[in-house]
């Protein structure tokens, strides 16, 4: 009954997704009142209809109703409550209901807050969710039905992967969803604004917002998922370039200069056109990034099945709206008027020269990410991991860090270097110096080197835009981006370190003896049989002393699920302030020694630290923006009481 | 400077520095892409036509039964794996990964030493029937085609 009540749901929602489109597009003609007036409530009720639909969803799981497939496929009665209901999305069917669940939420959250853009251009947009949205409600409805039941009950489900049975995963991907989906906002805003011809800064204004909220999800989606691989796989690598990392990195870049040029559009009224392909581009980047993990094309543990028909499906989904939107602004923006001119030296040059940075990045991890399916249909199988990304990516990257420093310094329109010489020059000192001491100090790649340089003069730089300010004054949003970009160099840091510092120990040790590693001294006492709900372990006691002091204790362990039957790696991690102690335990070597590998990554916490500082600044920068508009619509309404009031 | 064109060539000028910067940067992926990009082997064509030593590869085929030793240091293991007619031996510092098992496959990333041996950085081997290395994908598939066509061949 669940199941059926579930699929109903989901029928309804794209029953109404169809209306909506409907109603916005009439709404594009005059005298079309009453149709146009269903728009809203169908974007509403179709976002409700979803998530109660993704409700059932997770009330399948949490009962383990084997007479659903996908349950039986998926899950298990073993296993803990909090895996059953993320089980529900660690698959592909469960996965895109959470896709198309999310989208019409968002749909639904614009039509319920939305006041901002001309009532035509707002029809327009949501007419255009919900074109995007008819799409994959097709693709679940018809490919990938996630509440068909089977005709006889499975007696047992056949379980998740055990790498997935972990709790970061149980967040991870709603988290990088609404990041992904989210940008369908901005998809749809570029679109609407390009059918109504309305780029104004207004527009961008009532854009950012929205293009905010995803950004910080997708940053802390991102944020995540690298600290799960660091922790999960037992590699110890926290960024390993995988085409499913890479999917979730392109439509963060891609945002991260959406922010940026919708900023200058709506403080300046410049980057008009520049503005909305960067809106039909974020979106599509995450399209590209679905179809690259769905189609069975990659294979990772993020593609859950390899099915051609799917792929098929969302190739062809991918190329009507992306190149659909692509020939809409091909036809429109010539005719989107230019906006205002700037200098080469002013905040908004800045802006533009890191949002071709930006741009160019993101081509360089799309080139690294498509050549190995190019080359595979001419038969030749190649991979392409950090030797290419990372000093392609570099001769991007450092300018933009550069620049990064300086930009917010500079006024709007107009601007003279001699005005920011003095910051200017402090960053620079301290980047040098830093450089030159640790060029003299200690070998290390010329990557590591310019990161740790320019992670100090980057940190310097991101307060100067204090100076000379009353700080009780500053708008919030000044904030969240003084925030964001330490937080840039905070991560920067941490990366340098980690690659330029880290140590390395594999040794085969007896029990009673103990290895080194950097100023680690780690023991081992112990390797005992452990076990859990659904799996069993051999579980290493280490000692570990940090530079000889007080000994404790740490478990990690090399697990057995049975169902389905597979070992996983479990490192154990003690976090000091100055860095991570990482130890795996491996086989015996036969000879009653124990392999273990131990890691001593200083500073290596950052990453994720600066990471979360990123995401925060978005926070800071959302709740100002939204604090504004709020007054703004208050001062708007008293007006409009007083002037009713007097007539 | 830039305050001095017309609106008109403000925005030509924009678009021209991002393309060149844009296409630039194609320019460098593409290069870069054919110098950087790690090649799969398989056991025949490392014998036949072997990648320069040093430079980055991968090699994937079958972990052959009773190959695998661990060395006395207790962490660096030897095994050889090949491809039904050629194999290559394979040497490996580190904790094996969690399926690692002899007559099953894997593939191997680092580079062949001036000696003949691969020296590999990392193994990857099949972790479960949802996460099989491409490569090894087809490689099983292909294998149960030629071990049907050698028994047929026999029969």
């Amino acid at each position: 009954m669940i199941a059926e009540l579930g699929l109903a749901a989901l029928w309804l929602a794209a029953a109404l997704a169809a209306l909506q489109l409907v109603a916005g597009a009439f709404a594009q003609r005059d005298g079309a009142a009453e149709l146009a007036a269903l728009a809203r409530p169908a974007a509403i009720i179709q976002g409700l209809l979803a998530a109660f639909s993704f409700l059932m969803l997770l009330i399948l799981f949490a009962r383990t109703d084997l007479s659903v497939k996908l349950v039986a496929m998926n899950s298990h009665s073993a296993k803990p409550m909090i895996f059953k209901l993320s089980g529900a999305f660690g698959n592909h069917e469960g996965s895109m209901l959470l896709w198309i669940t999310v989208m019409a939420l968002a749909g639904a959250l614009i039509a319920a807050v939305e006041r901002r853009l001309p009532e035509r251009t707002m029809m327009a947009t949501l007419g255009a969710q919900a074109f995007v949205g008819l799409g994959f409600y097709a693709f679940l409805l018809f490919s990938s039905n996630p509440f068909e039941r089977l005709p006889e009950p499975a007696l047992e489900g056949m379980g998740l992967n055990p790498l997935l049975q972990d709790i970061g995963l149980v967040f991870h991907p709603p988290t990088l969803y609404v990041g992904y989906v989210g940008l369908s906002v901005a998809f749809s805003f570029a679109v609407g604004a390009l059918l109504t011809r309305q780029v104004t800064p207004d527009f961008a204004r009532a854009m950012r917002p929205w293009v905010l909220g995803a950004w910080i999800f997708l940053t802390l989606g991102i944020t995540a998922g690298s600290y799960w691989a660091y922790y999960e796989l037992g590699w110890g690598g926290w960024w390993f370039w995988d085409p499913v990392e890479n999917a979730s990195l392109m439509p963060w870049l891609a945002a991260t200069a959406l922010l940026h040029s919708a900023s200058v559009l709506a403080a300046r009224d410049a980057l008009r056109a520049w503005t909305i392909m960067l809106g039909v581009v974020a979106f599509s980047m995450s399209m590209v990034g679905t179809f690259l993990v769905r189609s069975g094309i990659l294979t990772s543990v993020h593609a859950f099945a390899v099915d051609p028909e799917r792929g098929t499906f969302i190739l062809i989904l991918l190329s009507i709206y992306i190149g659909g939107a692509l020939l809409l602004f091909g036809l429109r923006a010539g005719t989107v008027a230019e906006g205002e001119r700037f200098s080469v030296t002013s905040r908004e040059a800045a802006l533009v020269f890191n949002n071709v940075m930006l741009s160019a990045i993101l081509g360089i991890v799309l080139l690294g990410t498509l050549y190995p399916l190019v080359t595979e249909a001419f038969d030749v199988r190649v991979s392409v991991g950090p030797p290419y990304f990372n000093p392609v990516g570099a001769i991007f990257v450092v300018p933009m860090l550069i620049v990064m420093a300086v930009g917010p310094l500079l006024r709007w329109r107009q601007d003279s270097v001699a005005r920011i010489r003095l910051p200017m020059v402090i960053a620079a000192t301290a980047t040098l110096a830093v450089l030159f001491l640790v060029m003299l100090t200690s070998d290390i790649g010329i990557l590591p080197l310019l990161g740790l340089s320019l992670s100090f003069g980057l940190a310097i730089a991101s307060f100067m835009p204090l100076r000379g300010r009353k700080l009780r004054m500053l708008p919030l949003a000044t904030w969240g981006m003084v925030m964001a970009h330490f937080g840039i160099a905070v991560s920067l840091f941490g990366m340098a370190c980690e690659s330029a510092f880290s140590e390395e120990t594999l040794a085969a040790v007896e029990i009673g003896d103990s290895a080194e590693v950097g100023p680690w001294s780690v023991a081992l006492s112990e390797v005992r049989p452990t076990a859990g709900p659904n799996w069993t372990a051999l579980e290493g006691r280490l000692m570990v002393s940090y530079d000889g002091g007080k000994p404790r204790e740490i478990d990690p362990q090399s697990r057995n699920f049975w169902a389905p039957p597979q070992e996983t790696t479990e490192s154990a991690l003690v976090t000091r302030w100055n860095g991570q102690l990482y130890a795996v335990i491996g086989r015996e070597a036969g000879d009653g020694r124990w392999q273990l590998r131990l890691w001593w990554k200083p500073f290596v916490t950052l990453i994720w630290y600066g990471g979360v500082l990123i995401a925060l600044g978005g926070v800071l920068a959302l709740i100002g923006r939204l604090l504004n508009d709020l007054k703004r619509r208050s001062v708007k309404s008293r007006g409009a009481a007083r002037r009713e009031a007097q007539a | 400077m830039m305050g001095g064109l017309k609106a008109k060539h403000q925005r030509l000028v924009l678009v021209v520095i991002a393309l060149v910067a844009l296409i630039g940067a194609g320019l460098l992926a593409a290069s870069a892409l054919r110098n950087q990009a790690s090649y799969f082997y398989v056991p025949t064509q490392m014998a036949e036509d072997p990648p320069a030593p040093g430079q980055a590869v991968r090699l994937g085929g079958m972990v052959q039964e009773g190959s695998l030793k661990t060395m006395s240091d207790g962490i660096t293991i030897t095994f050889l794996v090949g491809d039904g007619d050629v194999t290559v031996p394979v040497r490996f510092a580190g904790i094996l990964p969690d399926l690692f098992v002899e007559g099953s496959g894997v593939v191997a990333e680092g580079k062949l030493d001036a000696s003949g041996t691969f020296v590999a950085d990392n193994l990857l081997a099949k972790h479960d029937e949802n996460y099989v290395p491409r490569e090894l994908q087809d490689m099983t598939e292909h294998q149960k085609n030629q071990v049907v066509a050698e028994t047929e061949a026999g029969a």
